[in-house]
């Protein structure tokens, strides 16, 4: 901020010190809101069934030495929350993988490849950014059912592909877009093909918009709830699905759900800290959906 | 997009003839098979399966839609889906555009804005659990309760004997959420008041045994406050029997004519004394602030506040996408503007409203629309945090979609048709959308 203050005015100058530090203390009480209810879910993983039904987690400062990891040890030795675990990997990279290379694909071609009705395509994609899953989910459901495949993880897989796909497209066609053209004509005057210009010119110069998009892709695939709970079984289900199920007996079972909901969202936070720029500059570059 | 760029593309269409089909294909196939199959084609076959009854069998007309608009968990669905697209999105905005504007004043705006985007990435399903703990019903367990209690608490701190009744209520007059001794009681009487209905751990460690003998002098008042209980039974109701514990720390007043003449608490054997008295007649009061009941906690997640629960975690997920896009767009707009306004004599709020706002159109727009369309898909936060019992009262239309189709009744003509209104209310956002990207290109 500049403080155009004048020497003789100290009165506004006074004022806005005051000011100053009411802004600091809003943003630290705010900053403080949006930080500890995390912390509280960290600190009830530790706690015993018994301690988190009767006091509050902030009280485990009185009593660092309650604290313990059986909760974790419990939750190492389910099979069901291990096996939802490794099912959340399995859904996840593959889905991720998958949306990046077609729309890595189809991104550039609705870029730099001249075809008819390029820019009418290209307006779908657009118009399907926003469509809500729902529509999909009674019509995929009946065909995997008569295919045979319904539960399988490929099924839920290929559906997160399917919704993952017009954000992906749109991303990287609009990062493509931004090559200057002459490099890209440059490229063809030498008498490269596409496949070669593809992965010699533009996957290098998008790689920053492919890193955003996988770590959306990745985040939004390992929190989605919805799509799994319609499209799993048990052997299938990913961990968002296997806690939820516990929510019933939210009391009970507080001795899983506290720390697997830990692990559950301590997985997309580490990939927020490694890779905040990315994720920053994905949500600006492509803040429609 | 920078007009040079543009213009470029705009020449090399000239010069570079249409691309071989086959690699059209190649590179397109793959994207546009998987987006037929998976959205473009469910969104016709749902429209028409919404026409046709629970198993698909029977064509039923309008009745899945006219369901929905007379059940009544379907209309509290849908009037819960329009408090949350006419309440949320303005909310989510105005609170991001404020913080982005704050947070720019302090040289720490990108730790803090780490701080408020740390929920995005966190699931539903994740926010909901958190959640869950900090909405618990009893102060002592529950963060929202216990942060309410304390600050109540601050004000009107809870009294010691909370819930306690007079033994003999003829002795004693309700007044004010405490009680007046019925007779009034002149210098050198004794005033004996018995209480029960106070639990063991209620009484101080420090209580004694109350006397059983007792003399006022010529100008006092003594009395005691003890608890009229026996344990195993026994004993005289309005008597003090021996082994009857005093109540000690009791706030008695003493009033003449209505107006408090003197205040004193009780001694470890529940033991009052008012001195140097003037003759005459006084009553005995015991203040409200005795009985006051300690805060018990807000029903966070009963019916009456679980929508508003609700909307304030989905607040706490999202207004770091706000903060995002809003601190974008002011990083993006010219200082002078505000400065000169400044210079102008505008204070910080006409700075905000007249010249902030509206040079920020494109950005809270985008944040409006955005917001619109992802609180009308709600569902996680819904299903994890409203315990079932609840769910009648805080259902939203995704809710009922899926319980409609997968949570048990399989019925997938109400469970399309509700799909299919939930796909109407984005359209108005879809045209939106495609607009501003046919302005932009």
């Amino acid at each position: 901020m500049r403080i155009r203050a004048t020497r003789d005015r100290v009165v506004p100058r006074l004022l806005r010190f005051f000011n100053h530090a009411g802004v600091h203390a809003v943003l630290v009480l705010i900053a403080g809101l949006w930080l500890i209810p995390n912390i509280g879910l960290f600190f009830q993983s530790l706690r015993t069934p018994a301690a988190i039904s009767q006091s509050g987690w902030w009280t485990v400062f009185g009593d660092l030495g309650s604290l313990t990891f059986d909760s974790y040890r419990k939750i190492l030795s389910s099979a069901i929350i291990v096996r939802s675990v490794r099912n959340s990997f399995l859904i996840t990279v593959p889905a991720t993988f998958l949306v990046v290379s077609l729309a890595a694909l189809a991104g550039y071609a609705m870029a730099w490849m001249r075809f008819k009705g390029r820019d009418a395509m290209f307006l779908i994609v657009v118009a399907l950014l926003v469509v809500p899953v729902q529509v999909a989910l009674i019509p995929i459901a009946q065909i995997y059912n008569v295919l045979g495949v319904f539960g399988s993880i490929a099924g839920l897989v290929m559906f997160h592909v399917g919704f993952g796909l017009p954000f992906g497209v749109f991303l990287l066609r609009n990062m493509y877009a931004t090559i200057p053209a002459p490099l890209f004509e440059a490229a063809r005057m030498d008498g490269a093909g596409h496949a070669r210009i593809f992965f010699t010119i533009g996957l290098p110069l998008v790689s920053p918009a492919i890193a955003s998009l996988a770590i959306f892709q990745f985040v939004w695939v390992w929190n989605n709830l919805l799509s799994a709970m319609v499209f799993t079984r048990p052997e299938s289900a990913p961990l968002t699905v296997a806690i939820q199920q516990q929510m019933r007996n939210f009391g009970t079972n507080v001795d899983i759900i506290a720390p697997a909901a830990f692990v559950q969202l301590l997985v997309p936070l580490l990939v927020f800290f490694a890779f905040q720029k990315f994720f920053v500059e994905g949500i600006t570059g492509g803040s429609v959906k | 997009m920078p007009t040079e760029q543009t213009a470029a593309r705009k020449g090399r269409r000239l010069r570079i003839a249409r691309d071989s089909w086959v690699a059209v294909v190649i590179f397109l196939a793959p994207a546009v098979l998987v987006l037929a199959l998976f959205v473009v084609y469910p969104i016709g076959f749902t429209f028409v399966r919404s026409f046709y009854g629970r198993l698909g069998d029977t064509f039923v007309g309008l009745d899945n839609f006219v369901r929905i608009f007379t059940q009544p968990r379907t209309l509290i669905a849908l009037r819960n889906n329009a408090i949350w697209v006419l309440v949320v999105p303005v909310l989510v905005t105005s609170i991001g555009l404020v913080l982005s504007v704050l947070s720019e004043r302090v040289r720490w705006t990108v730790a803090f804005r780490v701080f408020v985007f740390m929920p995005l990435v966190v699931s539903g399903l994740a926010a909901g659990v958190t959640f869950r703990f900090v909405y618990a019903h009893n102060p002592d367990v529950g963060a929202a309760n216990a942060a309410i209690g304390t600050v109540i608490e601050v004000f009107e701190p809870p009294g010691d004997y909370a819930g306690a009744r007079p033994s003999v209520p003829e002795r004693v007059t309700e007044a004010n959420g405490g009680f007046v001794s019925a007779d009034k009681v002149s210098p050198g009487e004794n005033a004996l008041f018995g209480f029960v209905a106070i639990a063991p751990r209620q009484v101080p460690d420090h209580s004694t045994e109350a006397p059983l003998e007792l003399t006022a002098a010529e100008d006092e008042i003594r009395g005691v406050v003890w608890l009229d209980f026996t344990p195993g039974g026994g004993g005289t109701r309005g008597a003090i029997d021996p082994g009857q514990q005093g109540l000690p720390d009791f706030r008695v007043a003493l009033s003449k004519d209505g107006r408090t003449v003197a205040r004193t608490t009780t001694e470890p054997t529940g033991v009052f004394v008012f001195d140097d008295l003037d003759p005459g007649e006084y009553s005995i009061v015991f203040e409200e602030r005795n009985f006051r009941e300690p805060f018990r906690g807000l029903a966070w997640l009963g019916p009456g506040l679980i929508m508003g629960a609700l909307i304030a975690s989905y607040v706490w997920i999202n207004t770091g996408f706000a903060l995002i896009i809003i601190g974008a767009g002011l990083a993006g707009i010219n200082r002078d503007y505000l400065d000169s306004a400044r210079v102008e004599g505008a204070n910080e709020w006409q700075v905000l409203t007249r010249v902030t706002v509206p040079l920020l159109r494109q950005s809270l727009m985008v944040v409006l629309v955005t917001t619109t369309i992802s609180v009308l898909k709600i569902f996680d936060l819904v299903i994890v945090i409203a315990p079932e019992s609840v769910q009648a009262h805080a259902t939203v239309l995704a809710l009922e979609m899926w319980r409609a189709s997968f949570g048990g009744a399989r019925d997938f003509g109400l469970g399309s048709a509700l799909a299919i209104i939930l796909f109407l209310l984005i359209i108005p956002a879809m045209v939106l959308n495609i607009r501003r990207f046919r302005l932009e290109d």
